[in-house]
């Protein structure tokens, strides 16, 4: 659902520090600290998993030491010792949860201060400001509760953390599992192939309209603990599902690295809508601290009209480095990027996508925003592909750049290759300045400086604010302004 | 209300006014007059507190209160507004929604109950449908692609729904033909009331037809060189203001 006027209509008006930035104090179950074969099968064991998934970490972790970590991107930090890292944190729990009734109080607590509903019956009874959507939380390395799941059983759609789903979908986990994004991919992601602990499962069965919004909220609590999380969502012929994840972690001096592996199956005429409000704690104004996101996402469309959209408002991270994709294989297959990203005081921010046309008649959108205020460094990169048999293939890119005052920077990196003689291709780019008439107009009707900023900036970004289900829109256009706090004067 | 004394202030390095004195109370309409470049914009940007416009000298008082002391948005909060001779416009953000951000603003900043969505659309239609504004305006963005006459209107909407104390208008008649004149001329007589002054810059007589002012001022090259009745405007429309300045 698109935003409403009424949506668009209240604006940012708050003015606070990062909010999500406490911890918690919970007991926790943690591995050695390191990375070696014995801890990979020590997740592996945690999680009594068959295998074939054992050995297929065990590859992806031997590959990984034979790679170098990526240096193209434009973001510049101290070389990470992956030896200095936790790899699993758990919170201990006593026996397996048969009700959210048993979930940790102290849990619970966390999620509400979040704002993330955990209770159906909350939602179920009404509460205000509880959204009707269905929850996973992922809390350090494992899923901690799933809302909503008999409701969506009864629709085929299969809703669970990614470690249960290894034990009761086997088929589907091994069928699917590392088929869009190989261990072989990246760095990262061969990190993760080898070391994730949880995440989310999606599976829409042939011909189902998922009947709520899904979303995962993803919680860093534990210190010096890496997550790395891995999220499956399966659309079969004919499907729909719009999934959200958000993600927020506790302020704390020290870097933590955040590298996720997300991979979309989207077949026949199936279309998913993946958004995200990534609001990882940035660092401080000193750019001290604050979560390396690392993440590799990818959307395969393998069947024909299938159509898949990546919307993402980046606020948070230290440094960002992401580039949801899409891999338009079907006929006429639809791939959509939208995405916001802010960045203020030392934050850096690599992001952008790949539009891989294949297919004939496919087409893609790429609405790309980005914001820099204080003396932070923001990047779009994107490629656009189109292979031989793409005929009358179609990508129209817009990047705008907005820059708030003059230390910061923008810069935009568009790789295009094109293999079809009958593809368009466009590309518009924009960088302005905020202008110093337009916050003097909107502080002359009473605005505040911050207030009026917030604002000019949530119109910058409006047409992918709009793309946002509602539940997340308006938290998002806050997340705007409270991003950019500071950064005027 | 409004005491300014000798003011002096620059732009870019250039003293633009060079001595202003001028009383506004409670109440009473000031037409400011004047050629081009005489200082009549700054003059309202420096009352309402724009970055860059330099005060060298003298004072404003402001109800009491130091202006030259508050922050552009404090005063726009306690009652000064500028209809401004070019609107900004703001890519992206419906003008009902500016509207409700400002006025909401302003209430909380004078600790009144903010308005939700509902209570604030029906007081804006009531507004709308007093000044003859087409509604289907709220929903554009701020002055993006509205025509000439189309941001003064909205201006003069700002104002009717911010209900200031203090109305600065720079030449809202400027570029509005006699029917939208009437609509401005009419947003400013319906504020028009003991508690509230205006201070009218304009280049033609015109417009003070429809809103009487009680004093005219005649602005050239950064002083007031000649004050009178309403009158002054009829003499200044005959005779030119190369005249007027030089007497
Ligand atoms: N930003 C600026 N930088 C330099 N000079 C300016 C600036 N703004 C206005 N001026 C100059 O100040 C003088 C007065 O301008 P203004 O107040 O706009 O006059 P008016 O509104 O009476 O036509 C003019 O000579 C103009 O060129
Ligand atoms: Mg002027």
């Amino acid at each position: 659902m698109a935003v409403s006027q009424e949506t668009v209509e209240q604006v940012a008006s708050v003015s606070e520090k990062y909010k999500y930035g406490f911890v918690s104090d919970i007991e926790a179950d943690t591995a050695p600290i390191g990375l070696s074969e014995d801890i990979v099968r020590f997740i592996s064991a945690k999680k009594d998993e068959p295998e074939w998934l054992l050995e297929w970490r065990l590859k992806a972790y031997r590959y990984w030491l034979e790679m170098e970590e990526p240096s193209w991107a434009k973001v510049d930090y101290p070389e990470i010792d992956f030896q200095d890292i936790y790899y699993y944190s758990a919170p201990k729990q006593k026996d397996k949860l048969k009700s959210l009734d048993e979930v940790d109080p102290e849990i619970l607590e966390v999620y509400k201060k979040l704002g993330i509903p955990l209770k159906e019956q909350e939602v179920l009874a009404g509460v205000e400001g509880a959204p009707n959507v269905a929850v996973d939380a992922v809390f350090d390395s494992v899923s901690v509760a799933t809302t909503f799941r008999e409701r969506l059983e009864k629709e085929g759609v299969i809703f669970c953390p990614i470690s249960e789903a290894v034990k009761n979908h086997p088929e589907l986990v091994k069928k699917y599992l590392g088929s869009v994004v190989p261990y072989t991919d990246n760095f990262y992601s061969a990190l993760n192939c080898a070391v994730f602990t949880d995440g989310s499962f999606v599976y829409i069965p042939k011909g189902v309209r998922c009947p709520m919004e899904l979303s995962t909220y993803f919680r860093i609590n534990a210190a010096q603990t890496g997550q790395f999380e891995r999220t499956l969502i399966i659309a079969d012929d004919e499907s729909y599902v719009s999934y959200l994840e958000g993600c927020t972690a506790p302020m704390r001096d020290e870097n933590q690295l955040h590298a996720a592996v997300v991979e979309l199956v989207i077949m026949d005429n199936a279309e998913v809508k993946y958004s995200t409000v990534q609001n990882w704690y940035p660092g401080d104004e000193n750019g001290k601290g604050g979560i390396y996101n690392f993440v590799t996402k990818r959307a395969a469309c393998r069947g024909v009209n299938s159509k898949v959209s990546w919307t993402q408002v980046e606020t948070g991270s230290a440094i960002t480095w992401k580039y949801p994709s899409c891999i338009l294989q079907g006929d006429n297959s639809v791939g959509e990027f939208y995405s916001i990203a802010i960045t203020n005081n030392l934050q850096q921010a690599d992001t952008g996508t790949k539009m891989i046309h294949l297919g004939k008649n496919t087409s893609s959108t790429i609405i790309s925003k980005g914001i820099s205020a204080g003396r932070a460094q923001s990047t779009y990169r994107g490629l656009v592909r189109m292979g031989r048999k793409a005929e009358n293939a179609r990508n129209h890119t817009v990047c705008d750049s907005l820059l708030i005052g003059d230390k910061c920077g923008a810069h935009t990196v568009p790789y295009i290759e094109n293999q079809s003689r009958t593809a368009k291709i466009e590309h518009e780019a924009t960088t302005s300045k905020i202008s110093e008439e337009q916050l003097f107009y909107c502080q002359q009707r009473g605005l505040s400086e911050e207030e009026s900023m917030a604002l000019i900036v949530n119109g910058f970004c409006k047409e992918v604010l709009q793309k946002l289900p509602m539940e997340f829109a308006v938290e998002a256009q806050k997340l705007v302004g409270i991003s950019l706090e500071g950064s005027v004067g | 209300m409004l005491e300014i004394k000798d003011l002096r202030a620059e732009v870019g390095g250039k003293e633009i006014l060079k001595g202003i004195n001028l009383t506004i109370n409670s109440g009473e309409i000031h037409a400011v007059m004047g050629p081009n470049g005489a200082g009549k914009s700054t003059l309202s940007y420096v009352l309402s507190g724009r970055h860059g416009y330099e005060v060298t000298g003298g004072s404003v008082m402001y109800d009491g209160q130091n202006l030259l002391d508050m922050d552009p948005d404090v005063r726009a909060c306690s009652g000064i507004f500028l209809a401004f001779q070019y609107p900004v416009e703001i890519p992206g953000v419906a003008s009902a929604t500016f509207l409700k951000t400002a006025l909401n603003a302003q209430r909380k900043f004078r600790g009144e109950e903010e308005l939700d969505a509902m209570q604030f659309l029906k007081l804006v239609r009531e507004k709308t449908k007093e000044l003859d504004i087409k509604d289907d305006m709220l929903k554009r963005a701020v002055n993006v692609g509205f025509s000439g006459g189309e941001k003064k209107r909205n201006e003069v909407l700002q104002m009717a729904l911010l209900e200031p104390k203090l109305m600065l208008l720079d030449e809202t008649d400027s570029g509005l033909d006699i029917d939208a004149l009437k609509v401005a001329a009419e947003g400013v007589n319906r504020l028009r009331s003991p508690e509230r002054s205006a201070l009218i810059i304009t280049h033609y007589q015109r417009l003070l037809d429809y809103i009487v002012p009680d004093f005219v001022h005649v602005l050239a090259d950064g002083k007031i060189v000649k004050s009178g009745d309403k009158s002054l405007a009829l003499e200044l429309e005959e005779k030119g203001y190369a005249e007027i300045s030089a007497a």
